[in-house]
């Protein structure tokens, strides 16, 4: 053949259908299929009337296609003795995870900025035992927690799980800023400091503006881990605070009458669309925070 | 001579680890001081004690008259420079110059004077409105010169500032952080492990180790006088050649261990001695000469030569003295090759004697 006798020159040929190409995408192809079957067998249904639902055939795409699911889901379906739909606890969930995720990200960063520039006698100490803190199984802490929160008078209030969400969240929270914040050069808060800048200062015009992925990466986990907390939900926000998962719960497995398939893939949908929109937004943003976090020495 | 920065009796400790030992140290104004020790001997922590960047265990500073032991870095009266630069990178050039004088809350008008003022006397004005990830290394550290002249301080304090450069340019930057010197005539104390840097730049050196300061004084001292072992060993490279015998005070020689007799009447003594001692003699490879010069000078012996490194400027050459390695410079143009016998010779009066157990010197 002319191309086994032709002289290597040049930049060498790269052929695109290689053994370990054709392996490598056929796989990442099978494994996402079978991850989005799930999805694609939830939207079908959700898009069904219950009589073709109850057809029994899951995976055929729907032949009248409707929209009323998802309105039940929004607006009527029942959760409990209230039939006002997913979006009581639509807002509940937005009431909860902004003032929490902003608070406890805020709290955290400001935690992790002193744990690695401004040691104090027991810093140390006081990073060891809110690392412990994150090695305690949650259900140790439940019922205390309700105890405190009584005697605080929050219990069965936005503020109380709010309170909840805070302070579950700053062991993890923590560690991430204080790693990221440790990996930044020492030299940069001394200069600030012979520069006459204080704590605030220091903290909110320089590490602030040079720590972004560091906080766009905080901020997922938060939004993303309280979106879908249904533990603290359930315990201390009370039934006028329930958020989106516990009336998904309450919608899905409500016993009475009949089970409206279609209208709980249309919640379910409804309810993981805040964290898959997280994700998607701040792909990018995502990667480059654990990149920064990992390479940087 | 007016004290600028005064160092009294200065320890830190880190635990149990003592870094700084009752350290003293006076700084004339407008003085150019240069802190040279290996890593981990303490010249960093010495300066950022200084700018008060670390706490004292124990002792004093006064910058300008002044006690600052306990005093903010910003109160001192001092810039700094580091190694890393350490600028801020969101922020452009300008904005990096100004920070601190906008943390002082000056007035916008002088604000922009000072800065303009720096940035002309570091030629830096065509590089205000840039931020730091686009300059290249040699115009960020003179930006981060520059952040220390705005602040119009007493004493500027440099952290190493020309390790994180290419060979080049830190040759370029030394000349020009010596012109800024002359320029501004301010005190500057300057840690570097570089001994080219710290000879070059330095009114005086301060030799470090251990935490300890071994040896103050001028760079032509501390070359040709060191007072002990190990200053004498650290400066100059290639490093001192050493010779181990036992100095005869009687008959003025110096007898190595294996018998090679070297006469030391030229050699002025800085203790008086007498008797015979454990001695160490010191001499520098540049000292070393051969051939016709070498029958000239009190000592002089045929070696074969063992290795030649050829520098470009000068060549080195290894032989064997008394059983010991020792190396020596001469002219590039002079012809030496491998296993040739040559004559050498130096003069005990450009060499150092150190007492082998106090390692002090003779």
């Amino acid at each position: 053949m002319a191309v086994d006798t032709l002289e290597p020159r040049g930049m060498r040929p790269r052929p695109f259908f290689t053994p370990r190409k054709i392996i490598i995408y056929s796989l990442l192809f099978f494994v996402s299929v079978y991850y989005l079957f799930p999805m694609y067998v939830m939207i079908v249904t959700s898009l069904k009337d219950l009589d073709e639902v109850r057809g029994g055939n899951i995976f055929a795409l729907p032949v009248r296609f409707t929209f009323d699911p998802w309105f039940k889901a929004w607006n009527s379906a029942c959760t409990g003795l209230y039939c006002e739909g997913l979006k009581v606890g639509f807002f509940n969930s937005v009431k909860i995870t902004v003032p929490s995720v902003i608070v406890s990200v805020l709290i955290a960063s400001i935690n992790g900025y002193a744990l690695v520039n401004w040691r104090f006698k027991g810093s140390e100490v006081f990073f060891v035992i809110l690392l412990f803190g994150s090695f305690i199984p949650y259900q140790v802490m439940l019922y205390p927690m309700v105890i405190i929160l009584r005697e605080l008078k929050m219990f069965s209030t936005l503020q109380g799980v709010i309170l909840i969400h805070t302070i579950f969240g700053m062991p993890i929270l923590t560690l991430l800023f204080r790693n990221y914040f440790a990996s930044l050069p020492p030299e940069l808060f001394k200069a600030a400091r012979v520069d006459g800048a204080g704590f605030w200062r220091i903290f909110f015009q320089i590490m602030v503006p040079m720590s972004l992925p560091i906080f766009v990466v905080a901020m997922i986990l938060q939004i993303t881990g309280i979106w879908n907390d249904f533990l603290f939900g359930v315990i201390y926000a009370g039934n006028q605070n329930y958020p989106m998962t516990v009336q998904l719960n309450n919608i899905v497995n409500s016993t009475q009458g009949v089970k409206e398939y279609n209208v709980n893939m249309a919640a379910t949908i409804l309810t993981g669309l805040v964290p898959l929109a997280v994700y998607f937004i701040s792909g990018k943003w995502f990667v480059r925070g654990i990149a920064a976090g990992a390479v940087k020495g | 001579m007016e004290s600028s920065v005064s160092i009294k009796n200065l320890s830190l400790d880190f635990g149990s680890v003592k870094v700084l030992q009752s350290l003293d140290l006076e700084v004339a104004r407008g003085e150019f001081i240069v802190l040279l020790g290996p890593s981990g001997c303490g010249k960093s922590t010495l300066l950022n004690c200084i700018a008060g960047l670390l706490d004292v265990t124990e002792g004093q500073i006064f910058i300008g008259g002044k006690n600052v032991t306990w005093a903010e870095p910003k109160d001192r009266g001092i810039g700094m420079v580091f190694q890393s630069y350490a600028l801020y990178p969101q922020m452009t050039v300008e904005r990096n110059l100004s920070f601190g004088l906008r943390v002082a809350g000056m007035p916008k008008a002088e604000i922009e004077q000072r800065v303009n003022r720096a940035a002309e006397i570091l030629q830096i004005q065509p590089l205000l409105a840039r931020k730091p990830a686009n300059l290249s290394g040699g115009q960020r550290q003179r930006v981060a010169i520059g952040r220390a002249l705005v602040r119009d301080v007493d004493v500027f304090l440099f952290d190493e500032p020309l390790s994180n450069l290419d060979a080049k340019l830190r040759s370029d930057l030394r000349v020009e952080i010596k012109r800024l010197h002359h320029r501004l005539k301010n005190t500057m104390i300057y840690v570097t492990h570089d001994q080219i840097e710290a000879l070059t730049l330095a009114d005086r050196i301060a030799i470090m180790k251990n935490g300890e300061i071994q040896q103050l004084a001028d760079p032509h001292t501390i070359y040709n006088r060191p007072v002990n072992l190990y200053v004498a060993g650290f400066i100059g490279s290639p490093s001192m050649n050493f010779l181990e015998g036992t100095l005869n005070a009687a008959n003025q020689t110096f007898v190595a261990d294996d018998g090679t007799v070297v006469p030391i009447a030229t050699y002025q003594f800085a203790t008086p001695v007498s008797g015979s001692t454990k001695a160490v003699l010191g001499v520098r490879p540049e000292h070393i000469v051969i051939g016709e010069e070498a029958k000239s000078k009190p000592f002089n012996q045929e070696v074969e030569i063992e290795i030649v490194e050829p520098m470009g400027s000068d060549t080195l050459a290894w032989t064997k003295i008394a059983g010991k390695a020792v190396t020596f410079r001469c002219d590039s143009d002079v012809v030496i090759t491998t296993g040739q016998k040559i004559l050498v010779g130096f003069d005990p009066a450009r060499g150092s004697l150190f007492n082998a157990e106090t390692t002090n010197r003779i």
